[in-house]
């Protein structure tokens, strides 16, 4: 009898999971940021993304070190400290048909890139923004963030009198379009919201506490593995339908909430404690004040508006990347030429 | 009607012959106060009459209330560099009248507005006091109205004055309103009443007359900044991302309103560029830069601060090689300074824009037509090299009124430079000898050894196409390293890159005469320096000239200097920033024959300026 042995899985493009691999990480055994990575890998193997259209872009830090570690066929590009939203911001524009993932650490976006932060999140441009949130700073050996906890304490003992950036807030009231919060030690939820976002048209925000195994692990951090599972407060336990897939099965009427994803795929919400709509932004707000003031770590997906229009279709560009269109569509004639002179008389 | 005529001193040159299309005419007036349509038609209708015009606008950082001025130079020769002294003034404001009169030439014609409280005092000038107030109200009925029309008033004064035809001002009128009728009447009325009351009112001759010439048929007027705007049009830039501010915002604005109008597609009527007001700089510069990475032509413009804004993204860009267009057009200072006066302080500042070791080039127009090829020409430098490219313009070139002849159409076709498509990647696979088959593409190779290296765009369909950029330490595979090599390497091919540049920037333009003297200037300087050599050449001292027209130096410079005797550097900054490259770069054994002239108090540099200084040292 003849036997054949199993290929390795692959998915609808005919691809396997090492194909959405990058290079060895070299961060710390154990940092919460390589979980993550791991979560990256899957959703975009699992999601069939043709890893040439990716761009992946970070700025500065132990997190923005991770575009390497994933999605060697994608281009990358590390960027300096707190800027990568204006470099995505010109990445879409040159070419709104890549699909682009930025990394960044709540360093990079909380402290130094809050301006920019800020301007992505208001115009909606087309990406998966991840923060990789630990409460320090990683690379340069553990100062506290701006998203450390009031009360929490670095290494030496020293403790954060500062009331910390909600990223998540932050962005619901500027008008982020899907903003979610997640934890590196829950691999499922992650996946379904990275899932999720990529199904998305307009910005994602994804925060995801990703504990700092070096520096901000210890007892007295809210931001350690312990802390986070304690008060990890999930919202729904969340499915996610790529447009690809048979769904109806798979939707259990009742106590389940639906979303339907711009390019069709659906989120299922199964709702835990309350009956969570996260197509309220007020509610949203709320509901995230509300945890945090409990000493809550809500996660999720805590808010999504699939109406808003992207930065890049606001802009009413053309369907072809702007960075490739051919010179007789971006070089006006002579006789324009000729005509503005003649204005100039 | 109170009219004050006083006879010109012995300075003056009353009695003698007219001069005749050369002098300079300077309004004062109140910024805010709707003088800007008034002089534009001035200035156009004299250019209509065929007579070379320049016109400099000298403006207060402020939106309404402070003084300001603005300078129409007639020169027959074709001079339009500032003039230290005016012939005419128009005195409006009430807050410089004393100054203004303080300041004129002896000679010269001051008309002011006798409904302020003032009284002449100069005895050498012929001050002429025209009542606006009455001359508006007997023409204008509607009492709101009266305040838009007054300074077309002196148009007329002026117009009767020194011979201005009203046909002309009438078709400049038409121009400046674009044809509205009813604007069009009610201020030409306003100037018809000025020069009636001037007819009626004054009987002296001002020795200063207009007379019809043909130096301007077919010529187009101008500001740098639209110049500019028009070369990024041409250049097919797709992505404009900046941040206002003075004096670089009416480039953008210009750019914008021209991709507007005509970079829709036909088809489906979508934009085929993106536009976007960024936050800041730093956002302004990312998103050029990101743009680019990603194969788009983008520009930003901006002035100092905002250049000190950019330098990190700067140096990022410079580092890994992505291409993006920066125009400053500077102003004066460190920090604020002089927001909207004109200097040439960034040139050092834009050379090695960043930290650790980076050099960029660097154009520098001085003319319109120049501000336009070179705006061009940036992007195309700037794809080839994979590298930020400036173009520094000014104040003096950006904002103010500049004849020119017509651009020319560029039809050289863009140059998008060794950009690897998924196509070229296929075939060279198949050419590769098997076992070299994986490495057929490394983005930081020096292929032909000029250390231009090439890349793949991010999307590109090819397996090997991808490719990691970073600002710290790679190989020439765009691997990370921090091994000493690799980084020598790497900034070692930077610096031959950089090399291979001098010979595709613009060169300079030179005039070598075998004189004793020679002059080097860069920039808007160019029209004070020719004017210059043509003042030392009637006191005997003939020049030879190069103007530099970009970093890095053409070697042709350090030539220049090589056969020269003596050389004058001009610069519009304190510190000689020209000067003290140039003696960088030259053997120095040739250090010693190079004297720097510097001209810094944020007016644009008069012919005089270089003059006087030449003069005193060829003494010693
Ligand atoms: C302009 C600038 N300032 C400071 C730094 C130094 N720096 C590098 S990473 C970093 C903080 C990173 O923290 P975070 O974004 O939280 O990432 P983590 O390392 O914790 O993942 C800082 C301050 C820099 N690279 N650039
Ligand atoms: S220092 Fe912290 S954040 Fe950086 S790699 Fe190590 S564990 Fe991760």
């Amino acid at each position: 009898m003849a036997t054949t042995t199993p290929g390795p899985q692959t998915n609808r493009l005919g691809l396997t999971l090492n194909d959405y691999k990058g290079a060895p990480s070299t961060l710390c055994a154990g940092c919460g940021h390589d979980a993550i990575t791991g979560q990256i890998v899957r959703a975009f193997y699992e999601m069939g993304v043709e890893p040439h259209r990716v761009a992946k872009l970070s700025g500065i830090g132990c997190s923005s070190k991770t575009p390497a570690y994933f999605l060697n066929k994608a281009h990358g590009f590390n960027s300096v400290h707190g800027r990568m939203p204006a470099i995505a911001t010109g990445t879409m524009l040159a070419n709104r048909q890549l699909i682009a993932i930025g990394v960044s650490g709540d360093g990079d976006t909380a402290s130094i890139g809050m301006g920019q932060f800020v301007h992505l999140m208001r115009r909606n441009v087309p990406m998966i923004y991840l923060v990789e949130n630990n409460g320090v700073y990683g690379l340069t050996k553990g100062q506290f963030s701006a998203t450390a906890d009031i009360g929490s304490t670095l290494k030496t003992g020293v403790a954060n009198d500062l009331p910390p950036v909600d990223l998540c807030a932050l962005a619901v009231q500027l008008g982020a379009s899907f903003v979610a919060r997640s934890f590196s030690g829950d691999p499922k939820q992650l996946v379904a919201l990275l899932e999720a976002a990529m199904a998305h048209r307009g910005t994602a925000l994804l925060d995801v506490i990703s504990p700092c195994v070096t520096f901000n692990n210890h007892e007295g951090s809210t931001k350690s593995y312990t802390a986070a599972k304690e008060l990890d407060m999930p919202l729904h336990t969340l499915g996610f339908i790529p447009a690809f897939s048979p769904i109806e099965a798979e939707i259990v009427p009742g106590e389940t909430r639906v979303v339907d994803m711009h390019d069709g795929s659906k989120v299922t919400l199964k709702n835990l404690s309350r009956d969570y709509d996260p197509t309220s932004r007020a509610g949203a707000m709320a509901t995230l004040m509300e945890s945090s003031g409990k000493g809550e770590f809500l996660t999720g997906l805590i808010y999504v508006n699939e109406q808003q229009p992207d930065f890049i279709s606001a802009l009413n560009l053309v369907d072809e990347p702007l960075a490739t269109l051919p010179e007789a569509k971006v070089r006006p004639g002579k006789d324009v030429l000729d005509k503005v002179m003649e204005s100039l008389r | 009607m109170a009219v004050t005529i006083s006879a010109a001193g012995a300075g003056g040159r009353l009695g003698g012959d007219p001069v005749v299309n050369d002098f300079s005419i300077q309004v004062a007036t109140v910024n805010g106060s709707g003088s800007q349509s008034a002089n534009l038609v001035l200035l156009r209708s004299i250019f209509r009459m065929g007579i070379p015009v320049s016109g400099k606008n000298l403006f207060p950082s402020n939106i309404a209330g402070l003084p300001t001025w603005f300078t129409i130079r007639v020169n027959k020769h074709g001079y339009i560099a500032r003039k230290a002294q005016n012939e005419l003034v128009v005195a409006m404001n009430p807050e410089t009248i004393v100054q203004d009169e303080a300041a004129l030439m002896p000679g010269a014609v001051f008309i002011y507005n006798s409904d302020l409280k003032f009284t002449p005092s100069r005895a050498d000038v012929v001050a002429v006091g025209v009542p606006f107030g009455s001359i508006v109200a007997s023409t204008c009925q509607e009492a709101k109205l009266r305040k838009l029309v007054t300074n077309m008033v002196y148009v007329g004064v002026l117009a009767q004055l020194i011979g201005i035809e009203l046909d002309e001002i009438e078709a400049a009128l038409s121009k400046q309103f674009k044809g509205k009728q009813k604007a069009v009447a009610l201020n030409f009325d306003a100037i018809k009443a000025g020069a009636e009351w001037a007819k009626g009112n004054l009987s002296l001759e001002v020795p200063y007359r207009l007379e019809r010439m043909d130096r301007t048929q077919g010529k187009i007027i101008i500001e740098g900044n639209r110049a500019a705007a028009l070369g990024c049009l041409f250049a097919g830039t797709t992505v404009v991302a900046w941040y206002p501010i003075t004096p670089s915002t009416s480039l953008c604005e210009n750019l914008i309103g021209y991709l507007e109008e005509h970079r829709l597609d036909p088809e489906t009527g979508k934009a085929t560029f993106g536009a976007v007001q960024a936050e800041d700089e730093l956002a302004a510069a990312g998103m050029v830069f990101g743009a680019g990475w990603a194969g788009a032509r983008a520009m930003t413009a901006t002035s100092g601060p905002g250049i000190s804004l950019m330098n990190e993204i700067v140096g990022l860009a410079y580092f890994t090689e992505l291409p993006g267009v920066i125009f400053d057009v500077q102003r004066v200072g460190p920090s604020t300074g002089l927001p909207t006066r004109t200097q040439q302080g960034d040139l050092l500042a834009l050379y090695h824009a960043s930290h650790g070791d980076t050099k960029h080039p660097v154009l520098i127009p001085a003319t319109p037509q120049e501000a336009y090829e070179f705006a061009y020409q940036a992007f195309d430098l700037s794809e080839r090299f994979q590298t930020p490219v400036f173009v520094m313009l000014d104040l003096d070139l950006g904002m103010n009124s500049w004849m020119a002849d017509p651009f020319p159409y560029l039809d050289s076709p863009l140059d998008r430079g060794p950009v690897v498509t998924a196509d070229a990647l296929s075939r060279r696979v198949e050419a590769a000898p098997e076992g070299a088959k994986h490495d057929v593409f490394g983005r930081y190779r020096d292929v032909l050894g000029d250390g231009i290296p090439e890349r793949t765009l991010p999307g590109t369909p090819h397996p090997l196409a991808a490719y990691f950029t970073r600002g710290s330490g790679h190989t020439s595979e765009a691997k990370y390293s921090e091994k000493p090599e690799d980084y020598t390497w790497l900034v070692d091919r930077l610096a031959r890159k950089h090399e291979t540049a001098r010979k595709h920037v613009p060169s300079p333009v030179e005039d070598w005469r075998g004189a004793e003297v020679s002059i080097v200037s860069y920039g808007t300087s160019e029209h004070a320096a020719q004017e210059a050599r043509d003042l030392l050449a009637e006191q005997g001292i003939s020049t030879n000239y190069l103007r530099v027209r970009a970093l890095p130096f053409a070697q042709s410079v350090k030539e220049f200097v090589k056969k020269s005797r003596r050389v004058y550097v001009i610069d519009q900054n304190r510190d000689g920033q020209m000067h003290d490259l140039l003696r960088l770069e030259i053997d120095p054994a040739d250090a010693p024959k190079i004297r720097s002239i510097r001209h810094y108090d944020g007016m644009s540099l008069d012919a005089m300026s270089i003059v006087a200084p030449v003069l005193e040292m060829e003494k010693h």
